[in-house]
């Protein structure tokens, strides 16, 4: 804009400089929604339109088939019944209440001495990271053999040394417990951004620590944890937001078609998305795994707000705080 | 001093016996599925482990190509791949740059509106979705899979805009004093300049592409369409019992082999696609 000649009035450089910004107004309106209708239509229609969709037919009956039938709230009220739907919430918030505490603890100690600056540690990160890039069906394939009590690696030394060796995936006890453990195998992924964050601490705030006599734990304390509290807090609605809605792995250990009618022995592995996953695929029950839907969302939307406003509490942000 | 000292080699030594003990952790599993797959069935089953085959069953990798058709999977898992990369690319770059660069109004509120469906749980989408592509009559298709990532996503918009943003404006107003349109701007100098972003959005789009279950579990029925994940799913349910156990531990092998190859090669921008994004949990 700066670009008009040195040579021309004063009057002339600012009428032709406003008729240059007009233009270029216009011009920026124009290709700016151009280049968003592509996003703005996914938005539409593979976002928010299929929520308010949903949202419409967890009070309906729709069996594709025929149109979709008003019938209230009797989904909602058929749900607080159906025992199936109650055991997959059991199933999914054990999972939940294990996995992220250990998932994130884990990640975040890994991350901690990753962050020491040892020799090989790009090796590490490497081998830390490689299990997190294997596709769920392969993982899953991994270790329905890899946990075999009989003959698998895990059971191996276990056995060898005389400790109990869990029947994991074919104790119901021990299924969940399976999941988590496949689950702990991909941390790589919450340990790299971990890392990141822990790495990214500026040294001066370390060393000013020091001067002030601060010993190891006090550093952590005082320094790495609340600097990197908002990628724990970050972290941490990920993590409970994804643990909600595990399928993959469950679906190709336990189920073998859609409308396969348990999930594991004693249905222990009947996670949320797979009853809801049969309802709607095997069954054709839209309207009723529409229901289902949208109770996990709003559980998730409830956890999120409450998390949020936590956060006031224990996330440090550098922006706001006046000390820094 | 030396108390110190020793303190400090210990506390290196403990380091590095944790972080070496977790990485075997994390390798035997590849180990075992690559030494498994090498075996014959009743090797798999014998306790202890034989951890090195012997034989060693090169055959497996031959005789599984007769017995799945793994070739035609990959075939269909690479056409997905392709077109839905090709797609998220273009759809979300083009977003990305007029969020980033282009001012007009309602851009603000658009980009909150597209940012703020990052975390939506794929779970209340999933059913609508399904029953637009009936009404297309789409089912039985790719057209599920490929069509969304024409329409951007959030995350590779968001990721992509902010890159956008660390461009200097000079390049952009020269080409503009010299006449260049905007499309041409964008082909031209951005998309050439960003090519690190593009490629963190490539190898996450390849990644997802080829390791995705759900989608492919909705929409392909057909055994000549599966991908490869549905296809190593059928053959451990439907297709074997346990003295296929070798052909499932090939082709599981040959699934997760361009995937590591693909991470080697491109590691850089996996780890910032992770880092950047942070969102695949």
């Amino acid at each position: 804009m700066q670009s008009s000649p040195a040579q021309s009035t004063p009057a002339a450089q600012t009428e032709r400089g406003l008729r240059f910004f007009h233009r270029l107004s216009f011009e920026e309106t124009l290709f700016g929604w151009l280049f968003i209708v592509p996003a703005v239509l996914g938005l539409l229609f593979f976002r928010l339109g299929p929520v308010f969709a949903s949202f419409y037919l967890s009070f309906t009956k729709y069996e594709i088939i025929t149109a979709p039938q008003w019938i209230g709230f009797a989904n909602y009220t058929k749900l607080l019944k159906d025992a199936l739907w109650l055991r997959s919430i059991e199933v999914t918030l054990w999972y939940v209440s294990l996995f992220v505490p250990l998932s994130l603890t884990f990640a975040y100690a890994v991350a901690l001495l990753m962050s020491r600056n040892v020799r090989g540690i790009t090796s590490y990160r490497t081998l830390w990271y490689l299990p997190s890039v294997v596709p769920v069906v392969a993982s899953a394939t991994i270790w329905r053999w890899g946990l075999n009590p009989e003959f698998g690696p895990i059971n191996y030394p276990l056995k060898v040394l005389g400790l109990p060796a869990p029947r994991w995936l074919t104790d119901p006890d021990w299924i969940v417990p399976s999941i988590v453990f496949i689950g702990l195998w991909g941390l790589g992924n919450s340990v790299l951004i971990f890392l990141a964050s822990i790495t990214s601490v500026p040294r001066t705030f370390y060393e000013a620590a020091e001067v002030d006599g601060a010993n190891g734990w006090a550093r952590f304390r005082h320094v790495t944890l609340p600097l990197t509290s908002s990628i724990i807090f970050y972290q941490l609605i990920v993590t409970v937001i994804n643990s909600f809605q595990v399928f993959g792995v469950a679906y190709v250990l336990f189920v073998s078609n859609p409308s396969a009618s348990s999930a594991g022995p004693d249905n222990a592995a009947l996670f949320y998305v797979l009853y809801m996953f049969r309802n709607a695929f095997g069954y054709f029950r839209n309207g009723y795994a529409s229901a289902m839907a949208w109770i996990l969302f709003l559980v998730v939307m409830l956890l999120t707000i409450i998390l949020f406003y936590s956060q006031r509490r224990w996330v440090y942000y550098e922006t706001e705080g006046g000390g820094s | 001093m030396t108390a110190y000292r020793i303190r400090h080699t210990a506390s290196r030594f403990l380091i590095h016996l944790t972080l070496a003990g977790g990485s075997a952790f994390m390798l035997v599993p590849f180990f075992w599925l690559l030494s498994s797959s090498l075996k014959a069935p009743h090797e798999i089953f014998v306790f202890p482990p034989k951890w090195i085959p012997d034989p060693v069953r090169w055959s497996n990798y031959r005789e599984v190509f007769e017995v799945v058709s793994v070739l035609r999977y990959a075939a269909n898992t690479m056409i997905v791949t392709i077109f839905s990369t090709l797609g998220v690319i273009l759809s979300s770059s083009m977003a990305g740059y007029s969020f980033a660069r282009l001012r007009f109004k309602g851009r603000d509120i658009m980009f909150g509106l597209i940012l703020s469906t990052v975390m939506l749980p794929y779970v209340v989408t999933m059913i609508p979705v399904y029953i637009l592509f009936t009404r297309l009559g789409w089912i039985g298709t790719y057209l599920p899979l490929i069509v969304p990532d024409w329409f951007g996503g959030p995350i590779t918009i968001f990721l992509l805009r902010q890159f956008f943003r660390t461009i200097p404006l000079e390049l952009e107003d020269a080409a503009r004093i010299d006449g260049a349109s905007r499309p041409r701007i964008f082909a031209q100098i951005i998309l050439p300049l960003a090519r690190p972003a593009l490629t963190v959005v490539l190898v996450l789009s390849l990644l997802h592409n080829w390791n995705d279950f759900l989608a492919p579990l909705i929409y392909l029925h057909k055994r000549d369409m599966f991908t490869l994940a549905l296809g190593l799913n059928a053959l451990q349910h439907f297709e074997s019992g346990l003295d296929w156990t070798h052909y499932v531990m090939v082709m599981a092998t040959l699934m997760v082999l361009p995937v590591i190859i693909i991470y080697f090669l491109a590691q850089r921008a996996f780890v910032e696609g992770i880092v950047l994004t942070g969102l695949k949990g």
